[in-house]
């Protein structure tokens, strides 16, 4: 265990006094609290952290963030385990395990790295080239290389932590705690407006974390500190560190991701590990702050190349140096505070390697006392070293720029190279809201495009984001945004304006020189998206090629469609591209940003919404019963009903053989409370019905039932029921368990939108009343005992229709609707009693019941009975392309009424006769039972290509019948009866006649 | 993420509504009249707006009720909103 052989003796945010042990790749190590995996491995002087995506050539850390490609990893273990997880993220807990990815068998010897030198084969675009002949081997090359080119592996056992979501408003939503973020939330905080600050960070600060800049005189730091014990005293913030903004939606409404406790081992209890926000912001302002470009250059990728910043970064946040002995490669002035911070951290800087033809002098005299060398109007040309930088080689480049003078110059030994080749503003947040960005072309960079602040999506860019100069105009323009910010959203300040601290002076600013590829005089690979391994020379390939548009060129080459989403290459990759059409950057434009802004956990999306609570589950007031008798459950939408109850020993073929075979001989009951049940009350309602029904309804008497079939208005059945009437303006419409809340929706769309002259009001009444539904030629005996006082015969009380009584044995007085109606053909009614009195009335009906053997009977007997009677079931013998006339039913639709979807069944296509149509099906072979959804076919060879002439829509064994049968839907099926079919599945046709769909006819009993 | 203001419940997030497509579409009252090609352009056809686009929406998850809105398919801002039945409103420039 080594104390960190990189770390620095003082200096940074960490705590030297404590120690932090954790494991990379089996190896244990120390680090301390305040770094980041990144650092930790720094300082113990990891270089390789992970193998690349297609080469597998060795990498190391490149920058110190979330732009972080290359150190990806794969954190904790067990269930806990999560892949792809940057280093530069993860910050450090005792007992922290990592390992790193894509290698095989280890990171230093990987048998991968042999497609660094088959290199050829992997060609932009590889996937649909190299592997595409023969065709039948392209299963085994894309076995191969998926083992070959991924990235990390899942857990393999369910995740023990649990994650949560959380909805809040606010004014105004800083995104971003460095300078001008702060300065934006302490100002639109003093004007009492309810403000979120949300940062990646686990500390305030941002940019300023990695930099020795003065604020005031004094470290900018503590700054920071202060405004941040500000705003935690402030009732109206609401400071968020460690979260991420992943998304901006219509509205401003944005999702933030909150890493509640993966900075430590396992979250503390009662806390989740993640939490998922949706903020309503009525005025957003974003502080994202920019990201630095790596120069594309010869083996850009060797571990020890890094972002300038970034090394700045390590040395003042994380007192850790990264090398020994650096040369810095720049195009702008941003690096050379770099320089001066490395020597000062004892790194030896052997040169400033400056792009453009002089170096900025007030840059110049600073690292002339520093006696650093500054080779102005040079490039470094290539960088030396396999799993290590060793060196590098400086060039001269001539005025175009696109090739070498005088070959590759002199050797510069170093173990560490830093690149800046320029800021990127994050204005992946920005563009995501809809607002539009615009190249300019003297920053290098794209930047924020006018915004209109009348629109949907009030929202401001403030700081290097903006593309915001030096860190005062970071400071100023923040304090400002922030105040008009909330000033927008409401509130105001009484007194005067902001005002803004004063940063230390910095030499003025001398424009950048925008490159975006060194050339070489070789064919190194020079890396452009780091993170999929896309090269110049790939980006090349494919405008010769003739890819022209950048998102093409994106799919083709993947260039920046890694989980980094090409933080440090889309604009490198835009340059190169352009370059190679010859056209200017904005025409090739840029690709579309998309949330999720960083990845997100599947645990943060689901949150609580799993296993049992994923989605809510409806129960009958008698589920305990049927629990406790031994059903086994079918989910119906969200309900959960009885499908059979086996008897000991019993399957479920035999078992709903006895339930059937019960109800039609003696006595079958039926828990039907989940059918769809609506109350129409008001003057006009059976005009209602009249319109949403096919058949009639003003003459249907109080007391009386009618079944009716609803259609869109293509004519198309989607629902039916019964509907009984109560009163004149009263009724009880019931429907489909599954299409309930539909058709409730639909009478709703109607009677407030198109016949508002209606007077008729629609009530869900599924969960008011529990329903029994018994059947059988003992039903009515049954009945004469359940509610002794009811005459119960066939005048007084005949086939549809309906009664109030009470019902023997349950509370008194308590109102029972008993309906004669049913779905089985059988003697049926169906008993209605206010839900709470359901187990009450379903024991009643059982102990009565015992001597006729009562047997209940779940959704599969139903099917069964109802199909032996050639009754429709909506969403089996329908699917949205049926008519009444299909089914059948033409007989019931009325002439005398316009109503939905009437003038469709007129249409020439659904009046067709060759419209598949339900016929019954009895198969040669009466043990045969034909898969539901087989096809009919013309022939009797059932080898393909075949045309299709309707389906199988419900099949099954009836054990009333001794045989099997099934409905369909026939092509001209209803003038095919008697003739015969092939249905065909499995590769096999197997013969059926066609007749009537109905197989029994209701008994006597039933009138 | 929409943000709807219900004329009765006021500013609520697009989950609570549901959408009922474009607004203004008359249900013909003698469709028996009608040829085919006239009805099936009631029924299946929609304009398909880049701009302004009135269109019906239902408080689903709240109060039931169904209104009109005016909304931007392009920006997504909602200019009106107003009552079934009302015409469709002046806009502002
Ligand atoms: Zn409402």
């Amino acid at each position: 265990m080594t104390a960190g052989k990189n770390r620095l003796e003082s200096g940074g945010r960490i705590d030297r006094a404590q120690h932090l042990t954790f494991q990379f790749d089996g190896e244990t190590m120390s680090g301390h609290p305040g770094d980041t995996l990144a650092s930790a491995l720094i300082a113990n002087g990891v270089r390789v952290v992970g193998r690349s995506f297609k080469y597998h050539r060795p990498r190391g850390l490149m920058a110190a963030g979330g732009e972080e490609p290359n150190g990806l990893v794969r954190l904790r273990t067990g269930g806990r385990a999560e892949p792809n997880v940057r280093a530069t993220d993860i910050l450090l807990y005792e007992g922290l395990v990592a390992e790193s990815q894509n290698r095989w068998p280890s990171l230093n010897f990987d048998l991968g790295s042999l497609n660094d030198r088959l290199s050829p084969l992997f060609p932009a675009g590889f996937y649909y080239k190299t592997f595409m002949w023969p065709a039948n081997m392209w299963p085994v090359y894309e076995g191969v290389i998926r083992r070959m080119a991924g990235l990390g592996r899942a857990a393999e056992t369910p995740d023990p932590d649990r994650y949560e979501k959380q909805y809040a408003h606010c004014d105004v939503l800083v995104v971003g705690a460095g300078p001008a973020g702060l300065a934006a939330a302490q100002w639109a905080a003093r004007t009492g407006a309810r403000v979120i600050l949300a940062d990646e960070g686990a500390e305030f600060g941002g940019a300023l974390l990695g930099k020795a800049e003065e604020i005031d005189g004094g470290p900018a730091l503590a700054w920071v500190a202060a405004i941040r014990g500000e705003l935690a005293e402030a009732e109206n913030v609401r400071c968020l560190p460690r979260t991420t903004v992943t998304g901006y939606y219509d509205h401003n409404a944005l999702t933030m991701l909150q890493r509640v406790s993966d900075h430590l081992a396992e979250p503390e209890p009662g806390q989740p590990r993640q939490r998922l926000w949706q903020v309503r912001a009525k005025q957003v302002v974003l502080a994202t702050g920019a990201l630095e470009r790596p120069l594309v250059l010869a083996n850009n990728d060797r571990p020890g190349v890094m972002l300038a910043g970034a090394a700045q970064t390590y040395i003042n946040r994380y007192g850790v140096r990264p090398g020994q002995k650096a040369v810095l490669f720049i195009n702008n002035d941003s690096a050379y505070p770099v320089a001066l911070d490395l020597a000062r951290a004892g790194v030896k800087v052997a040169a400033v390697v400056e792009l453009r033809a002089q170096a900025p002098l007030g840059w110049l005299s600073r690292l002339d006392e520093a006696g650093i060398e500054v080779m102005a109007d040079r490039a470094v040309v290539a960088v030396e070293g396999k799993k290590a930088v060793s060196g590098v080689r400086i060039g001269k480049l001539n005025a175009a720029r696109d090739s070498l003078v005088g070959g590759m110059g002199r050797r510069i030994d170093c173990d560490l190279v830093c690149l800046s080749g320029g800021w990127t503003p994050s204005l992946h947040l920005l563009s995501q809201s809809g607002a539009k960005l615009l190249w300019d072309a003297a920053a290098g960079c794209f930047l924020p495009g006018p915004i209109d602040q009348t629109a949907a999506q009030a929202v401001r860019v403030v700081g290097t984001a903006n593309g915001g100069g030096n860190l005062q105009d970071c400071l100023d323009l923040g304090a400002e945004v922030g105040n008009s910010a909330a000033n927008a959203a409401g509130h105001r300040r009484r007194g005067r304006g902001p005002r803004s601290p004063k940063a230390a002076t910095t030499p003025d600013e001398t424009p950048i020189l925008p490159i975006w590829s060194i050339p070489q005089n070789g064919t190194s690979k020079a890396f452009v998206d780091f993170q999929s391994d896309v090269t110049a020379a790939d980006l090349h390939l494919a405008a010769r090629e003739g890819y022209r548009s950048i998102e093409h060129v994106k799919r083709y080459t993947t260039t920046g469609m890694g989980t980094d989403q090409g933080r440090t290459s889309n604009i490198n990759a835009l340059g190169i591209v352009a370059g190679a059409l010859d056209v200017d950057i904005p025409e090739v434009g840029h690709t579309t940003f998309r949330p999720p802004f960083s990845p997100l956990t599947f645990g943060a999306v689901a949150g609580r919404r799993i296993g049992p609570l994923l989605d809510p589950v409806r129960r009958t007031p008698m589920h305990a019963w049927h629990q406790a008798n031994g059903a086994v459950f079918e989910p119906v939408g969200q309900w959960l009903r009885p499908y059979y109850y086996p008897a000991t020993g019993e399957n479920m073929e035999r078992a709903v053989n006895r339930e059937v075979l019960a109800a039609r001989t003696s006595l079958g009951i039926m828990d039907a409370t989940t059918l769809g049940k609506i109350d129409i009350q008001g003057p006009d309602a059976a005009e209602f019905l009249n319109r949403v029904y096919i058949n009639g309804w003003k003459g249907l008497a109080v007391g009386g039932c009618r079944y009716g079939l609803m259609l869109g208005e293509d004519g198309m059945v989607f629902d039916d029921g019964v509907t009984a009437r109560l009163a004149p303006d009263h009724f009880h419409m019931t429907t489909t368990t599954g299409g309930a809340a539909h058709v409730l929706d639909w009478l709703e769309s109607w009677s407030q939108t198109e016949w508002p002259e209606l007077s008729v009001y629609c009530t869900s009444s599924t969960e008011q009343w529990a329903v029994a539904s018994i059947c059988g030629p003992n039903a009515r005996r049954l009945m004469a005992e359940l509610c002794p006082e009811m005459d119960l015969s066939g005048e007084a009380f005949p086939h549809m229709t309906w009664q109030s009584g009470t019902v023997a044995g349950i509370a008194a007085g308590i109102e029972a609707r008993i309906f004669r109606i049913g779905f089985t053909g059988e003697l049926s009614y169906e008993i209605n009693v206010p839900a709470g009195y359901g187990p009450a009335l379903w024991q009643a009906i059982m102990g009565l019941g015992e001597k006729y053997a009562i047997t209940p009977f779940g959704t599969e007997a139903m099917h069964v009975l109802r199909a032996e009677v050639g009754f429709i079931m909506i969403g089996q013998e329908t699917d949205g392309t049926v008519t009444p006339h299909d089914l059948g039913l033409g007989r019931m639709v009325s002439s005398k009424k316009d109503f939905l979807g009437k003038r469709s069944l007129t249409r020439a296509d659904t009046m067709r006769e060759d419209r598949p149509q339900l016929v019954g099906l009895l198969t040669d072979d009466p043990m045969i039972r034909v898969p539901e959804g087989a096809q009919f076919i013309a022939g009797s060879d059932a080898s393909p290509p075949q045309t299709g002439l309707g389906h199988v829509t419900s099949s099954y064994y009836s054990p009333n019948l001794d045989r099997t049968f099934a409905l369909g839907l026939l092509q001209g099926g209803h003038g095919r009866h008697g003739e015969s079919i092939h249905i065909a599945y499995d590769g096999k046709a197997v013969r059926a006649e066609i007749t009537v769909p109905r197989f029994l006819d209701p008994g006597e009993a039933a009138k | 993420m929409l943000l709807l203001a219900c004329p009765w419940c006021g500013p609520r997030s697009e989950e609570e509504f549901s959408c009922g497509g474009e607004g203004h579409i008359v249900r013909p009252l003698a469709s028996a009249e009608m040829d085919d090609a006239a009805w099936g352009d009631y029924v299946f056809m929609r304009t398909n707006t880049k701009g302004v686009h009135y269109e019906r929406w239902c408080h689903a998850n709240g109060c039931g009720r169904w209104f009109n809105i005016a909304r931007s398919t392009t920006t997504n801002e909602i200019l009106a909103v107003y009552q079934v039945g009302d015409n469709k409103p002046e806009l502002p420039k």
